[in-house]
C-alpha cells in the first residue's frame, strides 16, 4: 500500500498554484490536507503525476469574518482549526457540531474544511453542513474567478463543480439562519463515516421555527436537502405534531442506498430518528 | 548546521525533493521522493522503527507522530509536506539512560500494553492531551483514544493509563 | 476482585509483577520484523489473484522485471520445484481418532503461486523483489496478466451441492472433512425426551487482524550458508521445519527468530507461502528480502475463521435435565484445508461444554469455497460451538419457561463429579476428561454480579412498550488447555552469573519475559531481574512447538518450571564440590551460593571453573487441563435504530494457579474485547462473485476504545492436577463466550417483541431487521406477544 510515483510542488502563491495545475497531461491535482486523497494514493485508487500542495499559498490560509458577516474559511484552513476558531464557534456552530464528527482528532488535524468538500464523500458530514448553511463556494482556474451554490457546487459521488484545473480557494459561510441547529449520525463506531447523517439548521420568531434547513448526509450521492420538511415546519412550534409531520415527508423523499454497513430501509428508518431528535435539540438550542 | 541524511541509489522514479525538518529537536536535511510516506521517511531513512504502520489509511493510529505538537497520521502525510515542521515520534519522549517520562510510565504501570504495536501512537496521543493548556474532558480523551486501534487490551489499561498521565501532568481529573 | 490465592508460601508466582518488556517498547526500542535493517535489503511485494476462481490465460512479466530497480519477478514456474506448502503438524490426525472415527479429512496442498488458476480472491500469483516497497508496488503493476472467470461458490452448503464449481478439480466434490461422534442413545432419548427443540445458528466469517500484519525477512548467510529467517509467527520451529523441507535445506541449516511480534491471535499460528517465497527469494538472489504484508492483504489474503453453522437440537425432560443433543455442522473452509481437523473438531468436543448430556450425536463437515482459507482464531471452534450451544440453551429455556441461568444450573456437572468424562475423544484421540473446575460457582457469581434479580424487577417494571429495551445473557464455557505434545525450556548459568531461559514459544504480547521469568526464578531461587527470557529462537532451544491454543503457559511454563528445578541441584550440587560443604547446606542468593559457615562462591566463579550449569526439560502434557469460566451482560436495545449498548459485563473464570494476576487479566479483558468485536461489529463479507467486500478498516469494524465497556472481572481458582505449576491455559478464554453472552442478552431484551436472533454481528441494521420482521409476522397472525 503505497502511493505510485507523482511529483510535488509547493507553490508560494495562487498564480504560481493555477499554473502548475494546468499541467493537465501530468494529471495534475490539488493537495490540501490530504487526508482523504493519501489513503487513495496509498491505495493507488487516485494516480495523479503530480500533487500540488495548495498549503503553503498565504492567501488560502484565512478564516475570517467579512463586513457583510459572512465566514470566510480557506483552502489551507484545517478542521480542528476551523472548530476551534472562536467566530466559528459563536456564528456558525453548525459547522464546528459537523466538524466534530469527521474521522478522529488526529485527521482533523490535518484534514482541511474545503479538503473534505472538494472530495465529496456522500457520507461526509461538511458538504450536508455546507448545504445547510447555504455556503458559496469560490472556484479559481486558468478561466478566473466564480462562485457557485451549495446547491450547485455537488454534483456525484466524488465530484463537485471544481474542475481538474482548478481550486476551491474558499467556502464562504452567510449568517446562520438562527440559533438552532444540530449536526447528529449515525455511526457503529465513534470516528467512521456517518451510516446516515442530518443537519440542521433553524431560528425562532415567536416560539415558530423560520428558515429551517434539513440536510441529510449517507442518503444518496449527493447531500439530500428535504424542502418538503423544511416547508412543513416553517412558521409553526416544534410540538409532536410537527416532527412527526416532517419525519413523514423526509421518509417518503429519501431514497437512500445500501452497503455493507447498512441496508435502504434501515438508512431512511436511521434518517428520520436522527431527524427526530437534531429538530428537538436544534429546538432546545433557540430557547 | 544541519545533518544530512543518507539516501538509498537513485532508482527512484519519482522527483526528489530536499525537505529540510527537524526531527526529535535535531535539525535534518534530507533528499526524498515526493511520494515518500513520512511513516517510511522515519522508519526507513531514520531508522526511527518507534513509530508503527498499521493500516497505511489512517484508521488504526499505530504511525501517529506529532507534527509542530499536534498528533497526525504519519501514512497519511508526505515527507515533503512537513518542511519545516519539527516533528516528534515515540524515541524523542526520553533521552536514552533517563527514566520513562510519565506518560510512557503510566502505561507500564498500568498494563496498558500487551504486544506493544499499538503503543507508540497512543503515547504519541496522549503526550500531546498530557502537554495542552489544560485537562482535556473526558469525551476529548474518548474522542482522541477512538483515533487508536488496539486488538490485546481491550482498552481498560489504555484508560486508566491515560488517566493516570492526566492526573499526573494536570492535576485529579474532574471525573472518577 | 476477589481472589483465592493457592497456598504458595513466597516467590513471585502469584505476583503482579510489572512487565519487564514495556519499557524497551515504550522507549520505541522494540525489534519487529519490520524493524530489522540489514545492509542490501531489498523488498517484496505479492501480486494477487482480483477474481475468486479464474483460469490464467497470460502472464507476461518482462515489463515489470525491465522496471530500473526490480531485481525479479516470480511466478509458479520459477518455485515449481519446491514442495507447495502443507500445515503437516496441524493436518495429522492422532492416531486415536482415526482409528476409532475414521474421519475423512482430506489435505489440499497449497501451490506457492498459483498455477494455471487461481481459487480464491488474493491467492499469490507472482512475487517481485525490488530496492523497496514502492518500486515493488510499481512492477506489480506491469505485470501482463490475463485470467478467464470460472463459476464461484461462496456459500459452503451450496458448495455441497452436486454439480457445484470445484475449488480442486481433481477432487469429485468440495468435501473436504467429514466427521460422525456420539455418545450413549441419541434416538431413543430424542424419542423419549418431554421437550426438544431444534434451531439453526450461524457464526459469520472473522478476520483476527493483529494490528501487526504478517512479515518475513530472509538473509542468506554469507559466512556459513545458513539461513537466517525474522518471522513474526507463533510457531518458529515449525516454521524452521517448513523452510528447510521446502529448499531442501537442513533443518539446522535454517534460523527462524520470531522477534518482537504484534498480536497473533491464530492467524500467525500457521505456515503461508510467503514464509516459503521470501527464503527463496532471498536464497536466490543472495541478499536479505523483506515481506512486510499491508492491511489490505491482510484482511483479504490471510487466513479467516470462525464461519460455522450449526443445526442443532436438544432433548430435555420437563424439568428441562438435558437428554440428548444433535448437532449438524457445516465449517467453512475456504480455498483450501489448512487446518484439517482442528477447528472443527475442537468445536465437537467443546460443543457439551460444563453440561451433563448423556446422550449424544454430532456430525461435521467442512466444504471447500471461492474464499480464503480458513485457520483457528483465538478461541478456535470452541466461541463457535459455545454460540450454537448457549443460544441452544436459552431457545430451550423459553419453552420450558425456566428462568435461562436456572436451566444452565440443572445441568451444570459438580466439583463432585470430577473427574468427568464425556464419552467423546478429545483433540489427541484419547478419551475426553474434565479434570477439575467449579462450574455451578462460576455462574453462580456471574449471576450474582450481574444482579440478575435486578434486572428483571427493572424489565417488569419499565414499559414493556419502550424504546429501550433490556436484556440480559448468560454463557458457562470450557476449554482444554494445555496442548501437546510437547514444549521445551533451556536454563542457563551466564558468564556473569545470571541466567538465560529459552523457550521454544515466542510472545505476541501475553508478557512471557515476565511470567516465565516468575516461574525461573521462583524454581532456582534467584530474584526475578537475573532472568531474561529469551522466546521463539529455533537457535536457542532445538525443539518446539509454539504460543497456539491457550498452551505456552502449561507446556512452555511447566518446562520452565522442570529446568528451573534441576538447574538448582545443578548449581548447589557444584557449589558444594568447589566449597566442600554438603549441598543441603548451601541457598542460593542472588547471584551466589551461600553456606551458614561463612563459605560462598558467585555463579559466575562456578561457570568459570568449567562446571556447565545448563538444564533443557521437557514438558509433555499427560493430557487436557480445563480452564473454565462464566460471562454474563446486560445490554439496552434501542428499539428504533437495532443499537446495542453494552451496559455491564461480567466475567468470572477458572484458570487454575495465576502466575501473574494482571496480565491474567489482559489477556481476559483483551479476549473479552474480541469476541465483543465480533458479537456487535465485524464480520469479513464476500459477494456472490467471491469478491470480498470488507477490505480496509472502514469497512472491517475494529471496535475503538468508545465501544468496548470496563469489564466487572472475578474468578475462582481450581489448580490442575495435571501439572506442576497447577495452571491452566487463558489466553483464548474470554474471546469465547461473548457473542453467545450477547446475543442471548439481546434476544432477552426483545423477547417481548417475538424476536429470534440466529446469526451475527448484532449490527443497528441487523437487529433492526428482525424487529422488523417480528412485527410484520406478529401483525400478520395478530398474535398475543409472548412474554
Amino acid at each position: 500500500m503505497k502511493p505510485g510515483p507523482f511529483d510535488y510542488e509547493a507553490p508560494a502563491s495562487l498564480t504560481e498554484a493555477v499554473r502548475l495545475l494546468a499541467d493537465q497531461e501530468r494529471e495534475a491535482k490539488v493537495l490540501a490536507g490530504g487526508q482523504s486523497l493519501i489513503p487513495m494514493l496509498n491505495m493507488r485508487l487516485a494516480r495523479p503525476g503530480l500533487l500540488v500542495d495548495i498549503t503553503r499559498v498565504p492567501e488560502l490560509s484565512g478564516l475570517y469574518v467579512d463586513e457583510a458577516g459572512h465566514l470566510h474559511v480557506g483552502a489551507a484552513v484545517r478542521q480542528a482549526a476551523a472548530a476551534a476558531a472562536p467566530e466559528v464557534r459563536a456564528g456558525w456552530p453548525l459547522l464546528a457540531g459537523a466538524i466534530a464528527h469527521i474521522g478522529h482528532p488526529q485527521i482533523r488535524n490535518r484534514g482541511t474544511v474545503c479538503g473534505s468538500l472538494v472530495h465529496h464523500d456522500p457520507a461526509a458530514e461538511l458538504p450536508a453542513a455546507s448545504l445547510a448553511l447555504e455556503a458559496r463556494f469560490t472556484i479559481v482556474g486558468p478561466g478566473g474567478n466564480r462562485t457557485v451554490t451549495a446547491e450547485d457546487f455537488f454534483v456525484s459521488t466524488f465530484q463537485t463543480a471544481v474542475g481538474p484545473d482548478e481550486i476551491l480557494t474558499e467556502v464562504v459561510f452567510p449568517p446562520a439562519p438562527g440559533d438552532g441547529w444540530s449536526f447528529a449520525e449515525h455511526v457503529q463506531r465513534r470516528g467512521d463515516f456517518a451510516a446516515v447523517g442530518v443537519a440542521v439548521a433553524l431560528a425562532r420568531r415567536q416560539n415558530a421555527m423560520h428558515r429551517v434547513r434539513v440536510v441529510f448526509c449517507g442518503a444518496g450521492p449527493l447531500p439530500v436537502r428535504v424542502p418538503e420538511a423544511e416547508s412543513a415546519l416553517e412558521g409553526r412550534p416544534l410540538d409532536a405534531e410537527a416532527l412527526e409531520g416532517a419525519t413523514a415527508l423526509a421518509g417518503a423523499a429519501l431514497d437512500p442506498p445500501k452497503d455493507v454497513h447498512a441496508s435502504a430501509e434501515w438508512r431512511r428508518e436511521g434518517a428520520q430518528t436522527l431527524l427526530r431528535q437534531a429538530l428537538t435539540e436544534a429546538w432546545e438550542r433557540t430557547a | 548546521m544541519s545533518e544530512r541524511v543518507d539516501h538509498p541509489p537513485l532508482t527512484e522514479p519519482t522527483a526528489w525533493r530536499g525537505v529540510e525538518l527537524v526531527v526529535n529537536g535535531r535539525p535534518l536535511t534530507a533528499q526524498v521522493e515526493s511520494r515518500l510516506l513520512l511513516s517510511d521517511f522515519l522508519r526507513g531513512r531514520l531508522r526511527l522503527t518507534g513509530t508503527h504502520v498499521g493500516c497505511e489509511h489512517g484508521v488504526c493510529g499505530a504511525c501517529t507522530v506529532l507534527v509542530d505538537d499536534v498528533p497526525v497520521r504519519s501514512c497519511l502525510t508526505l515527507t515533503v509536506q512537513c518542511a519545516g515542521t519539527h516533528i516528534r515520534t515515540i524515541e524523542g519522549l526520553t533521552t536514552a539512560g533517563k527514566p520513562l517520562g510519565a506518560v510512557q510510565r503510566a502505561f507500564h504501570d498500568n498494563h496498558g500494553m500487551q504486544c506493544g504495536f499499538c503503543t507508540p501512537g497512543f503515547v504519541m496521543t496522549c503526550t500531546a492531551l498530557s502537554e495542552a493548556a489544560e485537562r482535556p474532558d473526558e469525551d476529548h480523551i474518548a474522542d482522541e483514544l477512538s483515533g487508536h486501534l488496539c486488538r490485546c487490551t481491550g482498552y481498560r489499561n489504555i484508560r486508566a493509563a491515560v488517566r493516570q498521565a492526566l492526573d499526573e501532568t494536570h492535576g485529579k481529573g474532574q471525573t472518577e | 476482585m476477589t481472589r483465592q490465592h493457592s497456598s504458595e508460601p513466597t516467590g513471585y508466582v502469584g505476583q503482579s509483577v510489572p512487565r519487564v518488556e514495556d519499557e524497551r517498547l515504550l522507549r520505541g526500542h522494540g525489534r519487529y520484523v519490520d524493524d530489522i535493517a540489514l545492509p542490501g535489503t531489498l523488498e517484496a511485494a505479492v501480486l494477487r489473484s482480483p477474481h475468486a476462481h479464474a483460469r490464467i490465460t497470460r502472464l507476461e512479466t518482462a515489463a515489470a522485471r525491465d522496471l530500473q530497480g526490480v531485481h525479479a519477478v516470480y511466478t509458479a514456474s520459477d518455485v515449481a520445484a519446491l514442495k507447495p506448502l502443507v500445515n503437516e503438524a496441524e493436518l495429522r490426525v492422532p492416531p486415536g481418532l482415526a482409528e476409532k472415527l475414521e474421519p475423512l479429512v482430506r489435505t489440499l496442498p497449497m501451490p506457492l503461486l498459483a498455477r494455471e488458476k487461481v481459487v480464491y480472491a488474493g491467492q499469490p500469483v507472482a512475487l517481485v523483489v525490488a530496492d523497496s516497497r514502492y518500486l515493488a508496488e510499481d512492477a506489480l503493476e506491469l505485470v501482463e496478466i490475463g485470467y478467464e472467470p470460472l463459476p464461484v461458490v461462496v456459500d459452503p452448503e451450496r458448495a455441497l451441492e452436486p454439480g457445484a464449481p470445484l475449488v480442486e478439480e481433481s477432487w469429485q466434490d468440495n468435501l473436504a472433512l467429514e466427521l460422525e461422534t456420539g455418545v450413549g442413545a441419541p434416538d431413543t432419548a430424542f424419542r423419549e425426551a418431554a421437550v426438544v427443540i431444534e434451531e439453526e445458528f450461524a457464526v459469520h466469517r472473522h478476520v483476527p487482524s493483529p494490528i501487526e500484519t504478517r512479515g518475513v525477512l530472509a538473509a542468506p548467510g554469507a559466512y556459513d550458508g545458513r539461513l537466517t529467517v525474522w518471522a513474526n509467527t507463533q510457531t518458529p520451529h515449525r516454521v524452521r521445519d517448513h523452510i528447510a523441507m521446502s529448499l531442501a535445506m537442513p533443518a539446522d541449516d535454517v534460523h527462524v527468530v520470531a522477534v518482537d511480534v504484534g498480536g497473533g491471535f491464530g492467524q500467525k499460528g500457521i505456515l503461508y507461502v510467503e514464509e516459503l517465497l521470501v527464503p527463496f527469494a532471498a536464497r536466490a538472489l543472495g541478499r536479505p528480502v523483506l515481506w512486510r504484508e499491508d492491511r489490505n492483504e491482510n484482511l483479504t489474503a490471510a487466513s479467516h475463521a470462525r464461519e460455522q453453522t450449526h443445526r442443532i437440537a436438544l432433548a430435555a425432560d420437563a424439568e428441562g435435565r438435558l437428554l440428548g443433543l444433535r448437532d449438524r455442522i457445516l465449517v467453512n473452509f475456504g480455498a483450501s484445508t489448512m487446518t484439517g481437523l482442528v477447528v472443527p473438531y475442537n468445536s465437537v468436543i467443546h460443543l457439551l461444554g460444563p453440561y451433563r448430556v448423556p446422550h449424544v450425536d454430532i456430525a461435521v463437515r467442512a466444504a471447500l469455497t471461492h474464499t480464503t482459507f480458513t485457520s483457528p482464531y483465538r478461541g478456535a471452534g470452541r466461541p463457535e460451538a459455545v454460540f450454537a450451544m448457549e443460544r441452544a440453551l436459552d431457545r430451550l429455556a423459553r419453552r420450558l419457561g425456566l428462568e435461562p441461568s436456572e436451566l444452565r444450573r440443572r445441568n451444570l456437572i459438580t466439583p463432585e463429579e470430577m473427574p468427568y468424562r464425556t464419552g467423546l475423544l478429545d483433540r489427541s484421540g484419547e478419551k475426553q476428561e474434565y479434570d477439575s473446575g467449579d462450574f455451578p460457582e462460576l455462574l453462580r457469581r456471574a449471576v450474582d454480579h450481574i444482579d440478575l434479580r435486578g434486572v428483571r424487577k427493572r424489565q417488569s417494571e419499565a414499559a414493556r412498550s419502550g424504546d429501550q429495551r433490556t436484556g440480559v445473557g448468560f454463557a458457562v464455557y470450557l476449554e482444554a488447555t494445555g496442548l501437546g505434545p510437547f514444549e521445551s525450556a533451556r536454563l542457563t548459568v551466564r558468564p556473569n552469573g545470571q541466567l538465560r531461559l529459552a523457550i521454544g514459544a515466542p510472545s505476541q504480547g501475553q508478557g512471557h519475559r515476565t511470567s516465565m521469568a516468575q516461574i525461573a526464578a521462583d524454581a532456582v531461587g534467584v530474584p526475578m531481574e537475573s532472568v531474561d527470557v529469551l522466546g521463539g529462537d529455533t537457535d536457542a532451544v532445538p525443539h518446539g512447538v509454539g504460543t497456539i491454543a491457550s498452551r505456552a503457559l502449561v507446556t512452555a511454563g511447566n518446562a520452565t518450571h522442570r529446568a528451573g528445578l534441576a538447574l538448582r541441584t545443578r548449581i548447589l550440587d557444584a557449589a558444594a564440590e568447589r566449597l566442600g560443604v554438603p549441598a543441603e547446606e548451601l541457598s542460593i542468593d542472588g547471584t551466589r551460593v551461600r553456606h551458614p559457615g561463612g563459605a560462598e562462591t558467585a555463579l559466575a566463579a562456578l561457570v568459570a571453573d568449567g562446571a556447565e550449569l545448563s538444564e533443557t526439560a521437557y514438558f509433555r502434557p499427560g493430557g487436557f487441563t480445563y480452564a473454565s469460566g462464566a460471562h454474563a451482560a446486560v445490554v439496552d436495545v434501542d428499539t428504533r435504530t437495532g443499537h446495542v449498548s453494552i451496559e455491564k459485563y461480567v466475567v468470572v473464570h477458572d484458570a487454575g494457579r495465576i502466575v501473574n494476576p494482571v496480565i491474567a487479566e489482559g489477556q481476559i479483558t483483551g479476549g473479552v474485547a474480541q469476541g465483543i468485536a465480533g458479537a456487535l461489529y465485524e464480520e469479513m463479507i464476500y459477494g456472490p462473485d467471491g469478491q470480498p467486500t470488507t477490505t480496509t478498516y472502514m469497512d472491517y469494524l475494529l471496535p475503538t476504545s468508545s465501544e468496548i465497556p470496563d469489564l466487572h472481572l472475578d474468578e475462582i481458582v481450581t489448580p490442575s492436577a495435571l501439572n506442576d505449576l497447577g495452571v491452566k491455559g487463558l489466553g483464548e478464554g474470554g474471546a469465547i463466550a461473548p457473542q453467545a453472552v450477547l446475543t442471548n442478552a439481546v434476544e432477552d431484551a426483545l423477547t417481548p417483541l417475538g424476536v429470534v436472533v440466529r446469526r451475527g454481528p448484532l449490527t443497528p441494521d441487523r437487529v433492526r431487521g428482525r424487529i422488523r420482521e417480528a412485527q410484520a409476522v406478529h401483525s400478520e397472525q395478530a398474535a398475543p406477544v409472548p412474554s
